[in-house]
């Protein structure tokens, strides 16, 4: 039996609230009699069902979680220092001393760099690939003359492996050979910029500023959210939504004396300009991928709604901003979704493209793979990978609850 | 019918039983599996080797498995998968030197071959320098294939008299010739990806320290950051002033061939120049190309050797070791090397077989001091030499030769350089 207070709460805060709280009754009384009759014949199916899948539980288990769970153990030794190979190698534990190295001794500069290169190939591929893919869905959206051609030309990319697409693209971005000779065949002076063999940086900071400049964009977007909020109506949840954003904007600027050095010595990083070539491969080839599902979220917009917003006088982009973008979003969402998993998984785009030791295009995985394979010390690799993994499931986890509740909730 | 299918039935089976008794007669059988990164360039001068092998020993199916690309990372990586899981290969390729001795002897996974060098008197053939890089106290752990030398800067003569240089002697005259060239818009020094930088380092240590004090570096005598060390790498930034910046998205081969074209003056590069230049390029040595030792390096060999040991636990012991004595046999380097482009270990090869630069190559090994390569696994191990590239990609961006040499001390301390 549900109280009453608790149906009051469920009214403020859900959308279906207010229709669900009568009704919560009498849909529990009607499915705890019919559970009774449905229980009986649900069992031997329900073992049938439990030994079909049984074979591919056990495996899962084994090879992708025993292996995670493997691979954090050796995270926690220091298997590697000493005779890494032997038939029965010395592993102690050492709890996390690797993950302390790796954020706090100066010899892994390299890997604090390739955190900082990852964020930024996750936002350009994300970004580049949402902006290309929508430009494109709505440009054969138009229906144009052979928009099957079209379509097949831009999807291509996506059926190559990143390795093809990494040779290509080395190729095509080659400082004395490939696009920089483009403008002198119309009489320019031939493109100096070095590609991927650049080494500046640009938006450079210290690491030690890291905590600060989360803090500032954690209170950005708080701030616009609470603006949002505002212009809905209700100022009391604004300014509860703003609070937090200012005293997080006043402890970055004044309160940093407060946080302990996380570097001995100040450490510069910044946006590597040799990651423009590999983003640009990288959306190359996704692009195709975000057109097609955009092409298909908007060809599941109601004819009905374009010619209707015609009607009301819209322009073409008000259509598209106020009523295609918007029916969108869950697309745009599990594109996002893909997108930053597939960004975190760039090692052999880059090990193509770059090869293993460029240090400005280097990524996460690219630094595991040659520490383990390449310089024994499969204790620091595994501490990578386990780094690596976390950042994954920072994006998926969130994503697989929220579609978990979804689908509860539909099915309730 | 029925006649016919028992008289075919009979004479197929007696075939066959002749077949096997004629394996049965050859003292080898069943497999031998050898693995290695050579494929493409090298793959003729290793398919010499496995034909001798196979017409020793016929019996034998011998299976060559090659992991291609990375320049080895790739077949390292395979190897190492093998190894830990309990597959070994009969035999496989490794860097002599430090790179097999600080990863696989001490791991306890290869067989002493002090034994074998004595049957097939190879104490005697190869140089004392070399053997010595070779082993440690417990033995004598691969056999070498081949000698490639490191210390090698590259160059048309035709152009340098063009331009009005010479050579350079020293490091010091390269610094003072090269704005020269830079002012007839040519490049001093040709360079590429990482690894080629890491291999230039090392001529210029040895140009800077001289032999014995390199080699004190690797026996932890010499630490990385006193003031020789630090020259060296104050040097080699006044040296990069003087190389393309594209040189990161370059392979070794448009490096060298930078020199062909005449767009770069010099290029240090190992001997396998020689062998692209030759055969690719289809250049006459001392005609088209000429060579010298690097600037400061006259009179020492740096050395770096493809070599074959034998893990335990290796499923077919006694084919392997058949492997093992054709590869340091005098048929077998004479076979293999000319092809190769590098020169045989052993100090009694044919000579008349090779190139003009492998007969001065091969000349020098026997006449100068040998030292050992740091960027090819001789002299530090590979957990060094992983780090040493991240250290390497840090002094290319920061330029700061301090930074650098404490960077080397601390990766050296960590992986038990010198102990």
């Amino acid at each position: 039996m549900r109280s009453p207070a608790r149906t009051e709460s469920a009214n403020r805060f859900s959308r279906e609230g207010a229709l669900a709280a009568p009704s919560l009754f009498s849909i529990q009384y009607r499915t705890h009699n019919a559970l009774k009759e449905v229980k009986v014949r649900l069992t031997r199916d329900r073992i049938i069902a439990f030994s079909v899948l049984l074979p591919s539980l056990i495996l899962i288990a084994v090879f992708v979680y025993g292996f995670i769970g493997q691979t954090v153990y050796i995270s926690l030794t220091d298997w590697g220092k000493g005779a890494a190979l032997a038939v029965n190698p010395q592993m102690h534990l050492i709890g996390f001393d690797n993950y302390k190295e790796l954020f706090t001794s100066f010899l892994h500069g390299r890997f604090r760099q390739d955190l900082i290169n990852a964020f930024f190939y996750t936002v350009s591929l994300v970004l580049g690939s949402l902006a290309l893919g929508l430009f494109l869905a709505i440009l054969l959206d138009r229906e144009p003359r052979g928009e099957g051609i079209f379509r097949t030309i831009f999807l291509y990319p996506m059926s190559l492996s990143f390795i093809v697409t990494g040779t290509i693209w080395r190729w095509l971005l080659a400082p004395e050979g490939g696009v920089n000779v483009l403008p002198s065949f119309i009489g320019l002076p031939a493109g100096q910029f070095r590609w991927i063999s650049s080494r500046e940086q640009i938006l450079t900071f210290d690491w030690q500023s890291i905590p600060a400049i989360t803090a500032i964009v954690v209170s950005l977007v708080l701030i616009f959210l609470a603006v949002r909020t505002w212009r809905k109506g209700t100022h009391k949840r604004a300014l509860i939504v703003a609070f937090p954003a200012l005293l997080l904007i006043l402890w970055a600027v004044f309160g940093q004396r407060m946080v302990p050095q996380m570097l001995p010595i100040p450490e510069r990083h910044g946006f590597n300009l040799a990651t423009i070539g590999v983003s640009i491969a990288a959306i190359w080839q996704f692009s195709g991928y975000t057109m097609a599902l955009y092409l298909a979220g908007l060809r599941g917009v109601p004819v009905g709604l374009h010619e209707a917003a015609r009607l009301d006088g819209a322009t073409e982009i008000q259509y598209y901003m106020r009523v295609a973008f918007p029916i969108l979003k869950p697309i745009t969402l599990s594109a996002v979704i893909i997108l930053a998993h597939i960004s975190l998984k760039m090692f052999a785009l880059i090990f193509a493209m770059a090869g293993p030791d460029n240090a400005a295009t280097d990524h996460p995985a690219v630094l595991m793979y040659l520490t383990t394979f390449r310089g024994n010390k499969f204790a620091l690799g595994a501490s990578i990978a386990v780094i690596l993994f976390l950042l994954v499931a920072l994006f998926i986890i969130p994503y697989l609850i929220s579609s978990y509740r979804e689908q509860r909730r539909r099915a309730s | 019918m029925r006649f016919t299918k028992l008289l075919t039935i009979v004479l197929v089976g007696v075939g066959l039983l002749g077949m096997f008794g004629t394996v049965l007669a050859d003292d080898l059988s069943g497999q031998l599996e050898i693995f290695s990164w050579w494929a493409g360039d090298e793959g003729p001068a290793l398919q010499a080797l496995i034909d001798i092998y196979n017409a020793q020993h016929p019996g034998v199916n011998l299976i060559n498995a090659t992991v291609t690309g990375g320049s080895g990372v790739n077949a390292k990586a395979v190897l190492k998968t093998r190894m830990l899981g309990g597959n070994p290969p009969d035999s496989f390729q490794v860097h002599a030197g430090q790179e097999l001795i600080g990863t696989w002897v001490k791991a306890d996974r290869m067989e002493d071959l002090t034994s074998l060098f004595q049957q097939e008197g190879w104490t005697d053939v190869f140089p004392a320098g070399l053997i010595k890089l070779l082993s440690t106290d417990a033995g004598i752990w691969s056999v070498p294939v081949n000698i490639h030398r490191s210390n090698v800067m590259w160059y048309i003569s035709a152009n340098l008299v063009q331009w009005g240089v010479q050579a350079p002697n020293t490091w010091a005259d390269f610094l003072a010739i090269a704005p020269q060239l830079q002012a007839q818009g040519i490049i001093p020094l040709a360079l590429a990806t990482n690894w080629t930088a890491n291999h230039l380092w090392e001529s210029v240590a040895l140009g800077v320290l001289g032999p014995e004090k390199w080699q004190d570096l690797w026996d932890g005598t010499l630490s990385f950051t006193s003031p020789e060390a630090v020259a060296v790498w104050d040097m080699f930034g006044k040296i990069l002033q003087y190389t393309n910046d594209d040189a990161a998205s370059l392979s070794w081969q448009q490096a060298t061939d930078m020199v062909v074209n005449g767009k770069a003056a010099f290029n240090v590069m190992g001997d396998w120049a020689a062998g692209y230049m030759s055969t690719t390029l289809g250049l006459t040595p001392g005609v088209d190309y000429a060579w010298s030792a690097s600037a400061g390096t006259q009179g020492v060999f740096m050395m770096l050797s493809d070599s074959f040991g034998l893990p335990k636990g290796a499923p077919d012991r006694d084919n392997a070791i058949a492997w093992l004595e054709i590869l340091g046999s005098k048929a077998g380097s004479d076979a293999f090397n000319p092809l190769k482009g590098s020169i045989s270990a052993r100090t009694d090869s044919d000579l008349s077989l090779y190139n003009a630069y492998s007969q001065s190559a091969a000349h020098d090994w026997q006449n100068d001091i040998v030292a050992g390569s740091l960027a090819h696994g001789v002299v530090a191990n590979e957990g060094f030499m992983n780090d040493f590239a991240t250290v390497m990609e840090m002094f290319l961006t920061s330029r700061d030769p301090q930074q650098a040499a404490n960077a080397c001390d601390a990766i050296a301390r960590q992986n038990g350089i010198g102990e």
